[in-house]
């Protein structure tokens, strides 16, 4: 639990009184908890150096080691003080945590050391404070960094290991991933880079004018145009490695939904489609020019190379992720250029012959003006125009020069930071998941301390099973006020299986066999009959089965009726699910007193009084396996009794 | 342009900004701290021991340092002790009842004084401490809506997961029978009186008084 929560259990369990005239059951007793003698200081010795602090403090945590029973093992009766062979100086930063609900990370320690001290007291590293968490983690992924490298090293010396039965297609995959894996891995990667770069040249010199051969006038012909087929052997060369290497991909990928849509595979994709497109489309007029515009895809080719250059794939990221300075930039260009455009479309308005025919002609004015380009296939020539020209030149230099440092300097710091941020978005995750696994611990402890048989009364002490018996004060108390609540409002907290069992249970109305978890009604004393609840528990199972129906109502009517013979005050009878058979049987009283039967019906345990049974015809045989009856009804007494009824 | 303008207001904000940062950088610095009163006074008012209230206290001002807890941060501790379901109605009730003078904070006399009655004081003293919490306007009458409240916060604490399945009604059904037993002449309120007989008439409830006998 989070920081202190113990310093105010009592004022939550006083807080309980409310719910007293509420409660429609009685509610259980409290746990008899050893007379403590109020506040003690406690003295722990961690190698030589003493610390000296409250009980109190040490116990705001009980689920750490100093908080829980786990010191007792450290305890030194002679000198009176629990002692540590562990780092002194350490220590101080773990005890401040008791005392301030803060843990700090010391900044000259080696973090490492400082993660194992706290392994050692049971304390989980996400507890770090805020203060120095970034520390802490940066300084964590670093070592880790620097191990994961020298492993790493390690490995590319020994050569790359795969698991032996690995498949064809996973060998493929590492291989496509990892050129320099094997020999063939990366003889592939040469040679589709070479066939991009053949792809990419050819169409370029596609387009260059070669002069044929000595023909009358001597016509300019690109030398796409001259030499077709040899272009298209060689486009089609390209093409079907690039279809080639797809398809080993897509084959390799170990998940190919992801792969399909990836950014590299699309752009695998539209360089290759423009050259089917164009085999499938027929050769008419119509269509060609069409044809024309696809080839210009096949640019895209160049995209490519991105797979073999890293730097290209780094800048492809750091422009997505400074898309919005980048935007803001565009914004403001915009903006700049259509005010300058309006006003010199206005002030150029009067003249013959002007080239500022409307605002959006002279948009382009404007571009070429602002970025200091000057082509000169505009001019103004009004006066008014020339001086809004030249203001626009002078802002233009301005508006383009200041933001360029600062999106560089974005970029890197952009880049950086969005580095550490996904990091740490990741790390995030992790770290409230683990804090919530800690605290559906919580949450859990109590069913799992109800499963146990824990809500026995301490009365028949010998009875208890170990582990309920090895729990602090403070979680006895915490399950107790728990269990009050459950008897205020005759629930019971489930978990989420059981609930969505019942769920379905009621829906469907009938249910043979339930295994859940669900356990224990402890009865208060002398009232065996409480008020709401036998109803319940009839109409429970009813719900729960159907088809044992009459076997579950006649033994809940038995119960009731065997309740209504006995008025002793016996506290508690307990019933718990799941009790295992042997500890029964390891029950040492007198049997004669001792009354138990289990009865494996598919139905709830009665939250009346779990009584004995005498035979009772239909307890065994309804469809569960194991039936145990331990002895027999004895002549109702007045001496304590413990009766267990368990469902398989 | 667009740049240069940005900047330009950038830079008034910038220059707006410091004085009244200042002024609620001043008042967070005289933050309240409340210091109760002395150990022999509380010792004299509470059924407490010396020692117990050391403990208390130490407990308290551990947790609170500024020596007042607000609303926020006592349904935020009281709801570690639910975590199954959500506890902050009826922290809020609680809170209302242990803020006697309706200040919105909670000081270390008044949570002290509360205990005091919950722990140790008389069955009378603790059923009136009881009505208060049920009377959330505080007329002196608990009327049914009040009492459908405080059940069905009591009810929100148990959560979402429970055996058997809550039902819309359920909440209903327990005012119903609540106020069956504590309305003696039915005329739909509870008042104090009606309430501490019925609860005395009781034998469960008188019984369960005593159940947090030996907390501290």
């Amino acid at each position: 639990m989070a920081a202190g929560v113990a310093t105010w259990l009592p004022f939550a369990r006083a807080a309980a009184v409310g719910w007293l005239p509420l409660a429609q059951q009685p509610l259980p007793p409290a746990p008899g908890v050893k007379a403590s003698r109020g506040d003690e200081v406690l003295v722990v010795n961690v190698s030589g150096r003493r610390f000296e602090t409250w009980k109190n403090t040490l116990d705001r945590y009980p689920d750490t080691l100093l908080g829980s029973s786990e010191k007792e093992f450290f305890y030194d009766a002679d000198s009176g003080e629990y002692f540590f062979d562990r780092d002194p100086d350490m220590f101080r930063h773990v005890l401040n945590f008791y005392r301030t609900g803060r843990l700090h990370c010391p900044r000259q320690e080696c973090i490492q050391a400082f993660d194992e001290e706290l392994a050692f007291y049971g304390l989980v590293p996400e507890l770090v404070g805020d203060c120095c968490l970034e520390e802490y983690r940066d300084r964590k992924k670093e070592n880790a960094e620097r191990l994961a490298e020298d492993e790493e090293a390690e490995q590319a010396g020994d050569g790359p290991s795969l698991p032996a039965g690995s498949s064809l297609r996973q060998r493929l995959w590492r291989a496509f991933e990892n050129p320099h894996t094997s020999t063939a891995a990366l003889v592939f990667y040469y040679v589709t880079g070479f066939f991009i770069a053949v792809s990419v040249i050819a169409n370029v010199v596609e387009t260059i004018p070669c002069r044929g051969p000595a023909r009358r006038p001597p016509r300019e012909q690109p030398c796409g145009e001259r030499f077709p087929l040899a272009f298209f052997c060689m486009d089609t060369a390209c093409v079907l490695i690039f279809t080639g290497e797809y398809l080993l991909r897509l084959f390799a990928a170990p998940s190919r939904c992801r792969f399909l849509r990836s950014v590299m595979s699309l752009i695998d994709v539209v360089a290759i489609l423009p050259y089917y497109i164009g085999l499938l489309v027929p050769k008419n007029e119509d269509v060609s020019g069409a044809f024309v515009t696809l080839r210009v895809f096949r640019v895209f080719r160049i995209f490519k190379f991105s797979r073999h250059s890293q730097g290209l794939r780094i800048l492809g990221y750091t422009l997505k992720s400074c898309a919005s300075e980048l935007g803001f930039l565009l914004f403001s260009l915009t903006m700049a250029i259509i005010i300058f455009a309006t006003v010199m479309f206005y002030a150029e308005k009067g003249t013959n012959k002007t080239n500022f025919t409307s605002i959006p002609a002279a948009f382009w004015y404007t571009i070429v003006t602002m970025t200091t380009l000057g082509y000169g296939d505009m001019v103004p020539s009004t006066i008014a125009g020339k001086i809004f020209g030249s203001i626009c030149s002078l802002s233009g230099v301005l508006v383009i020069a200041l933001p360029v440092p600062v999106i560089v300097s974005n970029f890197s710091r952009i880049y950086h930071q969005n580095q550490r941020a996904d990091k740490r978005r990741a790390q995030q995750k992790v770290r409230l998941a683990r804090i919530r696994l800690a605290k559906s611990g919580t949450t859990n402890a109590f069913l799992q301390y109800k499963q146990n048989g824990g809500l026995e009364d301490s009365s028949s002490g010998e009875e208890q099973v170990l582990c309920v018996r090895n729990r602090s004060a403070f979680e006895q108390q915490h399950h107790h006020l728990l269990h009050c609540l459950e008897k205020t409002t005759c629930h019971e907290f489930t978990d989420e299986l059981t609930f969505s069992e019942a769920l379905g249970a009621v829906s469907l109305g009938g249910r043979t066999s339930r295994s859940t978890s669900v356990s224990s009604q402890p009865v208060g004393p002398g009232s065996l009959l409480s008020s709401c609840c036998p109803r319940r528990a009839k109409r429970r199972a009813i719900r729960l089965a159907n088809s044992t129906a009459s076997v579950s109502r006649g033994s809940m009517q038995e119960l009731d009726t065997l309740a209504g013979l006995r008025r002793s005050p016996a506290p508690q009878s307990r019933s718990s699910l799941n009790a295992k058979p042997h500890d029964s049987l390891d029950l040492n009283c007198d049997s004669r007193d001792f009354v138990a039967a289990i009865i494996s019906i598919p139905t709830p345990p009665a939250n009346t009084p779990d009584e004995s049974q005498p035979s009772s015809p239909g307890g065994g045989g309804s469809g569960a396996s194991s039936t145990l009856r331990n002895s027999s009804l004895g002549t109702p007494c007045l001496l304590p009794e413990t009766v267990k009824i368990s469902s398989l | 342009m667009g740049a240069v303008m940005g900047t330009f207001s950038s830079l008034q904000t910038k220059q707006r900004r410091p004085s009244k940062d200042k002024i609620e950088d001043e008042l967070e610095m005289t933050m309240v701290c409340h210091r109760p009163e002395g150990l022999e006074q509380l010792e004299a008012q509470t059924n407490f021991t010396k020692r117990e209230l050391q403990v208390l206290y130490r407990g308290f001002k551990n947790e609170c340092p500024s020596g007042v807890v607000n609303e926020e941060t006592f349904k935020q501790i009281y709801a570690q002790f639910f975590p199954h379901g959500d506890a902050s109605m009826y922290a809020h009730y609680l809170f209302h009842t242990f803020d006697t003078t309706q200040t919105g904070s909670v000081k270390f006399e008044d949570f002290v004084t509360a205990l005091s009655i919950l722990l140790r004081g008389t069955v009378h003293e603790k059923l009136r401490w009881t009505f208060n919490l049920y009377d959330i306007n505080k007329d002196g009458y608990i009327n049914k809506e009040e009492m459908m409240d405080i059940v069905k916060a009591i009810y929100d604490m148990m959560g979402k997961y429970t055996y058997p399945v809550l039902k819309e009604d359920t909440p209903r059904q327990h005012v119903d029978v609540f106020f069956q037993k504590m309305d003696k002449n039915k005329d739909g309120i509870v008042t104090l009186d009606e309430f501490l007989e019925s609860c005395q008439e009781d034998d469960n409830i008188m019984r369960s008084l005593q159940l947090f006998q030996n907390v501290m």
